[in-house]
Protein backbone atom coordinates (compact mmCIF):
# COMPACT_ATOMS: atom_id res chain seq x y z
CA UNK A 1 0.00 0.00 0.00
CA UNK A 2 1.26 3.06 -0.93
CA UNK A 3 1.10 5.94 1.80
CA UNK A 4 1.00 9.71 1.65
CA UNK A 5 4.32 10.99 4.18
CA UNK A 6 4.03 14.64 2.66
CA UNK A 7 3.30 16.81 -0.33
CA UNK A 8 6.54 18.42 -1.42
CA UNK A 9 4.69 20.78 -3.87
CA UNK A 10 1.08 22.21 -4.24
CA UNK A 11 -0.22 23.57 -7.49
CA UNK A 12 0.63 27.23 -7.11
CA UNK A 13 4.42 25.52 -6.01
CA UNK A 14 4.78 23.37 -9.07
CA UNK A 15 3.99 26.65 -11.11
CA UNK A 16 6.56 28.60 -9.56
CA UNK A 17 8.92 26.12 -10.15
CA UNK A 18 8.14 25.93 -13.75
CA UNK A 19 8.06 28.94 -14.65
CA UNK A 20 11.90 29.12 -12.64
CA UNK A 21 13.12 26.48 -14.81
CA UNK A 22 11.83 28.26 -17.95
CA UNK A 23 13.62 31.53 -16.84
CA UNK A 24 16.99 29.28 -16.28
CA UNK A 25 16.92 27.78 -19.47
CA UNK A 26 16.59 30.57 -21.30
CA UNK A 27 19.60 32.28 -19.10
CA UNK A 28 21.81 29.53 -20.15
CA UNK A 29 21.10 29.91 -23.42
CA UNK A 30 22.08 33.07 -24.91
CA UNK A 31 21.40 31.94 -28.74
CA UNK A 32 17.91 30.05 -28.85
CA UNK A 33 17.92 29.50 -32.77
CA UNK A 34 18.85 25.66 -32.40
CA UNK A 35 17.41 24.91 -28.98
CA UNK A 36 14.96 22.18 -28.96
CA UNK A 37 12.77 20.55 -25.91
CA UNK A 38 12.26 17.15 -25.83
CA UNK A 39 9.57 15.60 -23.51
CA UNK A 40 9.94 12.20 -22.21
CA UNK A 41 6.73 10.02 -22.33
CA UNK A 42 4.21 11.12 -19.97
CA UNK A 43 4.80 13.40 -17.56
CA UNK A 44 7.81 14.68 -18.48
CA UNK A 45 5.85 15.52 -22.25
CA UNK A 46 3.23 17.65 -19.91
CA UNK A 47 5.89 19.27 -18.03
CA UNK A 48 7.81 20.41 -21.20
CA UNK A 49 5.06 21.45 -22.69
CA UNK A 50 4.32 23.84 -19.44
CA UNK A 51 8.00 25.18 -19.96
CA UNK A 52 7.31 25.75 -23.86
CA UNK A 53 4.25 27.40 -23.23
CA UNK A 54 6.22 29.51 -20.18
CA UNK A 55 8.95 30.60 -22.79
CA UNK A 56 6.54 31.82 -25.27
CA UNK A 57 4.60 33.63 -23.28
CA UNK A 58 7.70 35.03 -21.21
CA UNK A 59 9.74 35.84 -23.64
CA UNK A 60 7.60 35.65 -26.86
CA UNK A 61 9.86 32.84 -28.44
CA UNK A 62 8.94 29.54 -29.89
CA UNK A 63 11.68 26.80 -29.77
CA UNK A 64 11.35 23.36 -31.00
CA UNK A 65 9.10 20.42 -29.17
CA UNK A 66 9.17 17.10 -29.57
CA UNK A 67 8.42 13.98 -27.49
CA UNK A 68 9.95 10.76 -26.83
CA UNK A 69 9.06 6.87 -25.81
CA UNK A 70 11.68 5.30 -24.52
CA UNK A 71 9.73 1.62 -24.03
CA UNK A 72 11.78 0.31 -26.90
CA UNK A 73 14.98 1.39 -25.64
CA UNK A 74 14.53 0.71 -21.68
CA UNK A 75 17.16 -2.34 -20.28
CA UNK A 76 14.72 -3.34 -18.18
CA UNK A 77 12.12 -4.61 -20.67
CA UNK A 78 11.65 -8.01 -20.38
CA UNK A 79 11.29 -7.47 -16.73
CA UNK A 80 9.25 -4.26 -16.43
CA UNK A 81 5.81 -5.35 -16.49
CA UNK A 82 4.45 -2.13 -15.12
CA UNK A 83 5.40 0.45 -17.57
CA UNK A 84 3.35 2.62 -19.12
CA UNK A 85 1.43 2.28 -22.33
CA UNK A 86 3.66 2.55 -25.13
CA UNK A 87 2.85 5.21 -27.51
CA UNK A 88 4.80 6.85 -30.56
CA UNK A 89 7.93 9.60 -30.49
CA UNK A 90 7.53 12.39 -32.39
CA UNK A 91 9.96 14.52 -33.26
CA UNK A 92 9.47 16.69 -36.42
CA UNK A 93 12.40 19.17 -35.97
CA UNK A 94 15.72 17.40 -37.97
CA UNK A 95 17.65 16.81 -34.46
CA UNK A 96 21.08 17.30 -36.15
CA UNK A 97 23.34 20.55 -34.86
CA UNK A 98 20.15 20.65 -32.05
CA UNK A 99 20.74 21.79 -28.93
CA UNK A 100 18.49 19.33 -27.08
CA UNK A 101 16.99 19.65 -23.66
CA UNK A 102 15.24 16.79 -22.28
CA UNK A 103 12.74 17.23 -20.05
CA UNK A 104 11.47 14.39 -17.61
CA UNK A 105 9.12 14.23 -14.07
CA UNK A 106 11.59 12.52 -11.48
CA UNK A 107 15.05 11.73 -12.08
CA UNK A 108 15.90 8.28 -10.50
CA UNK A 109 18.17 5.61 -11.72
CA UNK A 110 19.19 7.58 -14.65
CA UNK A 111 17.83 4.61 -16.86
CA UNK A 112 15.35 6.27 -18.62
CA UNK A 113 17.51 8.98 -19.15
CA UNK A 114 20.18 6.84 -20.74
CA UNK A 115 17.09 5.34 -22.82
CA UNK A 116 16.30 8.46 -23.74
CA UNK A 117 19.83 9.70 -24.87
CA UNK A 118 20.32 6.28 -27.02
CA UNK A 119 17.10 7.16 -28.75
CA UNK A 120 17.79 10.76 -29.35
CA UNK A 121 21.11 9.70 -31.40
CA UNK A 122 18.64 7.48 -33.97
CA UNK A 123 16.98 10.66 -35.27
CA UNK A 124 20.31 12.37 -35.68
CA UNK A 125 23.23 13.51 -33.99
CA UNK A 126 22.65 16.63 -31.97
CA UNK A 127 25.01 19.68 -30.64
CA UNK A 128 24.18 18.84 -27.25
CA UNK A 129 21.90 17.44 -24.80
CA UNK A 130 21.32 18.32 -21.29
CA UNK A 131 18.58 17.57 -18.70
CA UNK A 132 15.64 19.35 -17.39
CA UNK A 133 14.27 17.44 -14.41
CA UNK A 134 10.77 18.32 -11.71
CA UNK A 135 12.35 16.74 -9.44
CA UNK A 136 15.63 14.88 -8.31
CA UNK A 137 15.43 11.90 -6.20
CA UNK A 138 18.74 10.64 -5.82
CA UNK A 139 19.48 7.25 -6.24
CA UNK A 140 21.75 7.45 -9.62
CA UNK A 141 23.14 3.60 -10.79
CA UNK A 142 24.47 5.54 -13.98
CA UNK A 143 26.53 8.45 -14.36
CA UNK A 144 24.32 10.75 -15.29
CA UNK A 145 23.03 14.36 -13.53
CA UNK A 146 20.37 16.87 -14.75
CA UNK A 147 21.29 20.73 -15.59
CA UNK A 148 18.12 22.40 -14.66
CA UNK A 149 16.08 20.48 -11.36
CA UNK A 150 13.47 21.71 -10.04
CA UNK A 151 13.39 20.44 -6.51
CA UNK A 152 16.17 18.20 -4.75
CA UNK A 153 14.31 15.47 -2.52
CA UNK A 154 16.28 12.62 -1.96
CA UNK A 155 14.48 10.47 -0.69
CA UNK A 156 14.99 6.86 0.74
CA UNK A 157 14.57 3.77 -1.35
CA UNK A 158 11.20 2.68 0.00
CA UNK A 159 9.66 6.05 -1.04
CA UNK A 160 7.92 6.80 -3.88
CA UNK A 161 7.93 10.13 -5.49
CA UNK A 162 4.33 11.06 -7.83
CA UNK A 163 4.34 13.94 -9.94
CA UNK A 164 0.20 14.80 -10.47
CA UNK A 165 -0.55 16.90 -13.49
CA UNK A 166 -3.92 18.25 -14.84
CA UNK A 167 -3.99 16.39 -18.04
CA UNK A 168 -3.43 13.36 -16.62
CA UNK A 169 -4.73 12.72 -13.06
CA UNK A 170 -7.09 16.09 -12.92
CA UNK A 171 -5.14 17.14 -10.36
CA UNK A 172 -1.85 19.14 -10.01
CA UNK A 173 0.86 18.65 -7.12
CA UNK A 174 4.06 16.39 -6.01
CA UNK A 175 3.39 13.92 -3.28
CA UNK A 176 6.09 11.72 -1.26
CA UNK A 177 4.82 8.15 -0.83
CA UNK A 178 6.02 5.63 1.32
CA UNK A 179 5.35 1.61 0.47
CA UNK B 1 0.37 -3.94 -20.54
CA UNK B 2 2.66 -5.08 -23.63
CA UNK B 3 1.36 -8.02 -23.50
CA UNK B 4 -0.72 -10.64 -25.26
CA UNK B 5 -3.21 -13.05 -24.00
CA UNK B 6 -1.88 -15.82 -26.32
CA UNK B 7 1.98 -17.33 -25.92
CA UNK B 8 1.97 -18.21 -29.57
CA UNK B 9 0.77 -16.44 -32.73
CA UNK B 10 -1.09 -19.52 -34.96
CA UNK B 11 -3.81 -18.11 -36.68
CA UNK B 12 -6.33 -15.58 -36.08
CA UNK B 13 -8.95 -18.38 -35.26
CA UNK B 14 -7.00 -18.82 -32.16
CA UNK B 15 -6.52 -15.09 -30.72
CA UNK B 16 -8.69 -12.74 -29.16
CA UNK B 17 -9.81 -9.57 -30.61
CA UNK B 18 -8.09 -7.78 -27.51
CA UNK B 19 -5.04 -9.40 -28.97
CA UNK B 20 -5.49 -8.50 -32.55
CA UNK B 21 -6.60 -4.79 -31.65
CA UNK B 22 -3.39 -4.58 -29.38
CA UNK B 23 -1.32 -5.74 -32.14
CA UNK B 24 -2.60 -3.35 -34.65
CA UNK B 25 -2.08 -0.29 -31.92
CA UNK B 26 1.40 -1.31 -31.16
CA UNK B 27 1.79 -1.84 -35.02
CA UNK B 28 1.12 2.14 -35.67
CA UNK B 29 3.96 2.55 -33.14
CA UNK B 30 6.06 1.05 -34.86
CA UNK B 31 5.65 2.57 -38.26
CA UNK B 32 6.45 5.50 -36.58
CA UNK B 33 9.80 4.35 -35.95
CA UNK B 34 10.27 3.16 -39.35
CA UNK B 35 10.01 6.76 -40.66
CA UNK B 36 13.12 7.74 -38.60
CA UNK B 37 16.78 8.12 -40.27
CA UNK B 38 17.97 4.87 -38.10
CA UNK B 39 15.02 2.29 -38.57
CA UNK B 40 16.73 0.08 -35.52
CA UNK B 41 16.06 -0.29 -31.93
CA UNK B 42 17.21 -2.60 -29.68
CA UNK B 43 14.52 -3.97 -27.59
CA UNK B 44 14.51 -7.53 -28.90
CA UNK B 45 18.85 -7.80 -27.74
CA UNK B 46 20.10 -11.28 -27.13
CA UNK B 47 16.69 -12.62 -28.04
CA UNK B 48 17.37 -15.61 -30.70
CA UNK B 49 14.88 -15.84 -33.61
CA UNK B 50 14.98 -18.60 -36.28
CA UNK B 51 13.21 -18.55 -39.78
CA UNK B 52 12.26 -21.80 -40.74
CA UNK B 53 11.31 -21.96 -43.86
CA UNK B 54 10.31 -25.14 -45.65
CA UNK B 55 8.20 -23.66 -48.52
CA UNK B 56 9.85 -20.72 -50.56
CA UNK B 57 9.31 -17.34 -49.87
CA UNK B 58 10.60 -13.89 -50.49
CA UNK B 59 9.10 -11.02 -49.42
CA UNK B 60 7.32 -12.53 -45.80
CA UNK B 61 10.79 -13.97 -45.25
CA UNK B 62 12.44 -10.81 -45.88
CA UNK B 63 9.60 -8.57 -43.70
CA UNK B 64 10.24 -10.82 -40.78
CA UNK B 65 13.62 -10.72 -41.57
CA UNK B 66 13.70 -6.94 -41.44
CA UNK B 67 11.13 -6.78 -38.63
CA UNK B 68 13.48 -9.07 -36.49
CA UNK B 69 16.87 -7.11 -37.40
CA UNK B 70 14.97 -3.44 -36.71
CA UNK B 71 14.36 -5.10 -33.17
CA UNK B 72 18.08 -5.83 -32.92
CA UNK B 73 17.57 -9.67 -32.42
CA UNK B 74 19.83 -12.05 -33.74
CA UNK B 75 18.30 -14.14 -36.48
CA UNK B 76 19.11 -17.38 -38.07
CA UNK B 77 17.97 -18.35 -41.15
CA UNK B 78 17.22 -22.01 -42.45
CA UNK B 79 15.70 -22.65 -45.87
CA UNK B 80 14.71 -25.99 -47.47
CA UNK B 81 12.05 -26.52 -50.51
CA UNK B 82 9.34 -28.84 -49.87
CA UNK B 83 11.07 -31.34 -52.46
CA UNK B 84 13.88 -31.97 -49.81
CA UNK B 85 11.81 -32.71 -46.61
CA UNK B 86 9.16 -35.33 -45.81
CA UNK B 87 6.36 -34.06 -44.13
CA UNK B 88 6.24 -35.18 -40.88
CA UNK B 89 9.32 -36.73 -39.52
CA UNK B 90 11.57 -33.81 -40.92
CA UNK B 91 9.26 -31.84 -38.05
CA UNK B 92 10.00 -33.19 -35.73
CA UNK B 93 13.81 -33.94 -36.11
CA UNK B 94 13.85 -30.23 -36.28
CA UNK B 95 11.89 -29.59 -33.11
CA UNK B 96 15.02 -31.46 -31.45
CA UNK B 97 17.49 -29.19 -33.33
CA UNK B 98 15.51 -26.09 -31.93
CA UNK B 99 15.24 -27.48 -28.79
CA UNK B 100 19.05 -28.07 -28.54
CA UNK B 101 19.61 -24.34 -29.63
CA UNK B 102 17.84 -22.83 -27.05
CA UNK B 103 15.95 -20.21 -29.37
CA UNK B 104 13.65 -17.70 -28.01
CA UNK B 105 11.31 -17.50 -31.24
CA UNK B 106 10.76 -19.51 -34.51
CA UNK B 107 8.92 -18.12 -37.60
CA UNK B 108 7.68 -21.16 -39.26
CA UNK B 109 6.13 -21.54 -42.60
CA UNK B 110 5.36 -24.68 -43.85
CA UNK B 111 3.55 -26.70 -46.61
CA UNK B 112 1.45 -28.48 -44.37
CA UNK B 113 -1.74 -27.39 -42.31
CA UNK B 114 -1.46 -26.74 -39.15
CA UNK B 115 2.13 -27.81 -38.85
CA UNK B 116 2.73 -24.69 -36.58
CA UNK B 117 -0.12 -25.80 -33.81
CA UNK B 118 1.73 -29.31 -33.86
CA UNK B 119 5.07 -27.73 -33.33
CA UNK B 120 4.01 -25.99 -30.00
CA UNK B 121 3.94 -29.49 -28.41
CA UNK B 122 7.03 -29.77 -28.74
CA UNK B 123 9.29 -26.37 -28.22
CA UNK B 124 8.88 -23.97 -25.48
CA UNK B 125 9.85 -20.88 -27.86
CA UNK B 126 7.74 -18.60 -29.14
CA UNK B 127 6.05 -20.08 -32.16
CA UNK B 128 4.70 -17.42 -35.10
CA UNK B 129 3.46 -18.99 -38.19
CA UNK B 130 4.42 -17.64 -41.33
CA UNK B 131 2.15 -20.00 -43.35
CA UNK B 132 1.15 -23.47 -43.38
CA UNK B 133 -0.40 -24.82 -46.35
CA UNK B 134 -4.12 -23.60 -46.93
CA UNK B 135 -4.71 -22.73 -43.38
CA UNK B 136 -3.61 -19.90 -41.93
CA UNK B 137 -0.99 -16.43 -42.60
CA UNK B 138 -1.77 -14.63 -39.48
CA UNK B 139 0.74 -12.03 -40.07
CA UNK B 140 -1.04 -10.99 -43.54
CA UNK B 141 -3.89 -10.51 -42.36
CA UNK B 142 -2.35 -8.42 -39.73
CA UNK B 143 -0.72 -5.98 -42.09
CA UNK B 144 -4.16 -5.87 -44.10
CA UNK B 145 -6.31 -5.31 -41.07
CA UNK B 146 -3.38 -2.07 -40.27
CA UNK B 147 -3.79 -1.27 -43.88
CA UNK B 148 -7.53 -1.08 -43.65
CA UNK B 149 -7.40 0.77 -40.64
CA UNK B 150 -4.94 2.99 -41.94
CA UNK B 151 -7.03 4.11 -44.82
CA UNK B 152 -10.57 4.09 -42.68
CA UNK B 153 -9.49 4.48 -39.44
CA UNK B 154 -11.68 1.89 -38.33
CA UNK B 155 -12.82 -1.68 -39.16
CA UNK B 156 -16.37 -2.17 -37.88
CA UNK B 157 -18.87 -2.06 -40.42
CA UNK B 158 -16.86 -1.91 -43.37
CA UNK B 159 -17.85 -4.09 -46.35
CA UNK B 160 -14.34 -5.97 -47.44
CA UNK B 161 -14.28 -8.53 -50.41
CA UNK B 162 -11.96 -11.20 -51.06
CA UNK B 163 -11.47 -12.34 -54.61
CA UNK B 164 -9.94 -15.30 -55.80
CA UNK B 165 -9.11 -18.74 -54.97
CA UNK B 166 -10.50 -18.30 -51.32
CA UNK B 167 -10.26 -22.55 -50.95
CA UNK B 168 -6.55 -23.16 -51.58
CA UNK B 169 -5.84 -19.25 -49.97
CA UNK B 170 -4.54 -19.00 -46.30
CA UNK B 171 -4.60 -15.71 -46.47
CA UNK B 172 -8.21 -15.61 -47.39
CA UNK B 173 -8.64 -17.30 -44.17
CA UNK B 174 -7.11 -15.45 -42.19
CA UNK B 175 -8.21 -12.21 -43.18
CA UNK B 176 -11.71 -13.38 -42.98
CA UNK B 177 -11.34 -14.91 -39.00
CA UNK B 178 -9.56 -11.34 -38.11
CA UNK B 179 -11.82 -9.38 -39.62
CA UNK B 180 -15.27 -11.17 -38.51
CA UNK B 181 -14.00 -10.37 -34.77
CA UNK B 182 -13.24 -7.07 -35.65
CA UNK B 183 -16.78 -6.30 -36.53
CA UNK B 184 -16.38 -6.37 -40.52
CA UNK B 185 -18.57 -7.85 -42.98
CA UNK B 186 -16.90 -9.68 -45.58
CA UNK B 187 -18.31 -11.46 -48.61
CA UNK B 188 -16.10 -13.83 -50.67
CA UNK B 189 -16.48 -14.41 -54.32
CA UNK B 190 -14.25 -16.72 -56.89
CA UNK B 191 -15.28 -19.75 -58.90
CA UNK B 192 -17.82 -21.79 -57.33
CA UNK B 193 -15.42 -25.01 -56.91
CA UNK B 194 -12.84 -22.46 -55.46
CA UNK B 195 -15.14 -21.42 -52.34
CA UNK B 196 -15.73 -24.21 -49.50
CA UNK B 197 -19.20 -25.13 -49.80
CA UNK B 198 -20.19 -23.98 -45.87
CA UNK B 199 -17.72 -20.75 -45.57
CA UNK B 200 -20.79 -19.19 -44.81
CA UNK B 201 -20.48 -21.12 -41.42
CA UNK B 202 -17.71 -18.25 -40.78
CA UNK B 203 -20.39 -15.30 -40.65
CA UNK B 204 -19.70 -14.04 -43.90
CA UNK B 205 -21.29 -14.18 -47.32
CA UNK B 206 -20.38 -15.30 -50.81
CA UNK B 207 -21.59 -14.53 -54.33
CA UNK B 208 -20.07 -15.89 -57.60
CA UNK B 209 -20.46 -12.79 -59.32
CA UNK B 210 -17.83 -10.41 -58.88
CA UNK B 211 -19.54 -7.21 -60.17
CA UNK B 212 -22.02 -8.24 -57.42
CA UNK B 213 -18.61 -7.98 -55.16
CA UNK B 214 -17.66 -4.81 -56.36
CA UNK B 215 -21.25 -3.02 -56.21
CA UNK B 216 -21.47 -4.02 -52.65
CA UNK B 217 -17.67 -3.59 -51.31
CA UNK B 218 -15.39 -0.70 -49.61
CA UNK B 219 -12.39 -2.61 -50.04
CA UNK B 220 -11.29 -5.46 -52.52
CA UNK B 221 -8.39 -8.08 -51.28
CA UNK B 222 -7.51 -9.28 -54.91
CA UNK B 223 -5.48 -12.69 -54.00
CA UNK B 224 -3.14 -13.72 -56.42
CA UNK B 225 -3.94 -16.71 -58.47
CA UNK B 226 -1.41 -19.34 -58.10
CA UNK B 227 -0.21 -20.48 -61.59
CA UNK B 228 0.68 -23.94 -60.66
CA UNK B 229 -2.76 -24.43 -60.51
CA UNK B 230 -3.41 -23.35 -63.84
CA UNK B 231 -4.71 -25.80 -66.29
CA UNK B 232 -4.23 -28.51 -64.04
CA UNK B 233 -8.36 -28.80 -63.90
CA UNK B 234 -8.94 -26.00 -61.05
CA UNK B 235 -8.23 -23.20 -63.40
CA UNK B 236 -9.22 -24.07 -67.16
CA UNK B 237 -7.43 -20.50 -68.57
CA UNK B 238 -5.97 -17.42 -67.70
CA UNK B 239 -8.37 -15.89 -70.05
CA UNK B 240 -11.21 -17.38 -68.92
CA UNK B 241 -10.40 -16.24 -65.61
CA UNK B 242 -9.57 -12.82 -65.96
CA UNK B 243 -13.11 -12.29 -68.06
CA UNK B 244 -15.25 -13.46 -65.25
CA UNK B 245 -12.86 -12.60 -61.77
CA UNK B 246 -10.35 -9.79 -63.15
CA UNK B 247 -10.07 -7.04 -61.54
CA UNK B 248 -9.64 -5.41 -65.29
CA UNK B 249 -9.95 -1.39 -65.35
CA UNK B 250 -13.57 -1.78 -68.13
CA UNK B 251 -14.99 -3.42 -65.52
CA UNK B 252 -14.43 -1.07 -63.00
CA UNK B 253 -15.09 1.82 -65.07
CA UNK B 254 -18.61 0.73 -65.28
CA UNK B 255 -18.88 0.54 -61.77
CA UNK B 256 -18.29 4.42 -60.64
CA UNK B 257 -17.47 4.34 -57.26
CA UNK B 258 -14.41 4.56 -54.79
CA UNK B 259 -13.21 1.32 -53.88
CA UNK B 260 -9.67 0.29 -51.80
CA UNK B 261 -7.59 -1.94 -53.73
CA UNK B 262 -5.39 -4.31 -52.11
CA UNK B 263 -3.41 -7.26 -53.04
CA UNK B 264 -1.44 -9.62 -50.79
CA UNK B 265 1.31 -9.82 -53.66
CA UNK B 266 3.19 -11.01 -56.00
CA UNK B 267 0.58 -9.99 -58.54
CA UNK B 268 0.01 -11.05 -61.35
CA UNK B 269 -0.70 -8.51 -64.01
CA UNK B 270 -3.67 -8.78 -66.24
CA UNK B 271 -4.70 -11.85 -64.74
CA UNK B 272 -6.19 -10.99 -61.46
CA UNK B 273 -5.78 -7.74 -61.46
CA UNK B 274 -4.73 -4.60 -64.36
CA UNK B 275 -1.56 -3.05 -64.44
CA UNK B 276 -3.81 0.66 -64.11
CA UNK B 277 -5.52 -0.58 -60.89
CA UNK B 278 -2.47 -2.04 -59.68
CA UNK B 279 -0.75 1.61 -60.04
CA UNK B 280 -3.33 3.56 -59.45
CA UNK B 281 -4.09 5.55 -56.30
CA UNK B 282 -6.94 3.84 -54.93
CA UNK B 283 -4.28 0.60 -54.46
CA UNK B 284 -2.83 0.54 -51.09
CA UNK B 285 -0.58 -2.27 -52.12
CA UNK B 286 2.97 -0.78 -50.92
CA UNK B 287 1.36 0.73 -47.64
CA UNK B 288 0.45 -3.02 -47.21
CA UNK B 289 4.20 -3.80 -48.33
CA UNK B 290 5.10 -1.21 -45.01
CA UNK B 291 2.72 -2.02 -42.67
CA UNK B 292 4.43 -5.34 -43.17
CA UNK B 293 7.48 -4.77 -41.54
CA UNK B 294 5.49 -3.12 -38.71
CA UNK B 295 3.24 -5.38 -37.67
CA UNK B 296 5.55 -8.24 -37.63
CA UNK B 297 7.97 -5.60 -35.44
CA UNK B 298 4.58 -5.33 -33.24
CA UNK B 299 3.59 -8.87 -32.87
CA UNK B 300 7.75 -10.46 -31.96
CA UNK B 301 8.14 -7.28 -29.58
CA UNK B 302 4.60 -8.26 -27.64
CA UNK B 303 5.18 -12.61 -28.13
CA UNK B 304 9.00 -11.83 -27.09
CA UNK B 305 8.36 -8.76 -24.79
CA UNK B 306 7.16 -10.76 -21.25
CA UNK B 307 7.29 -14.33 -22.10
CA UNK B 308 10.14 -15.61 -20.02
CA UNK B 309 11.35 -18.85 -21.67
CA UNK B 310 10.48 -21.92 -19.27
CA UNK B 311 13.65 -23.19 -17.95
Amino acid sequence: MNKLKATLLTKTGLNRVLIRLSHEIMEKHASIENLALVGIRTRGEIIAKRIFKNIDSLYNEKIYFGTLDVTFYRDDFSSNLGSPKVGPSDITFDVNNKHIILVDDVLYTGRTIRAAIEEIFSFGRPASIKLCVLVDRGHRELPIRADFIGKNYPTSINEHIHVYVQEIDKKERVDLLTY
Amino acid sequence: MHKLETKHLLGLEFISKKDIEKIIDVGFIFREVLERPIKKVPTLQGKNILNLFFENSTRTKISFELAEKRLSADVTNFSSSFSSVQKGESLKDTVQNIQSMKMDCVVMRHPVPGSCIQLQNYVDSVIINAGDGTHEHPTQALLDIMSIKEKFGKIKNLKIGIVGDILHSRVALSNIFGLVKLGAKVKVCGPPHLIQRDIEMLNIEKTYNVDELIEWADVLNVLRIQKERMGVGIIPSIREYRKFFGITNERLLNHNKELVIMHPGPMNRGVEIDSEIADSSQAIILDQVLNGVAVRMSVLYLLLGNNELES
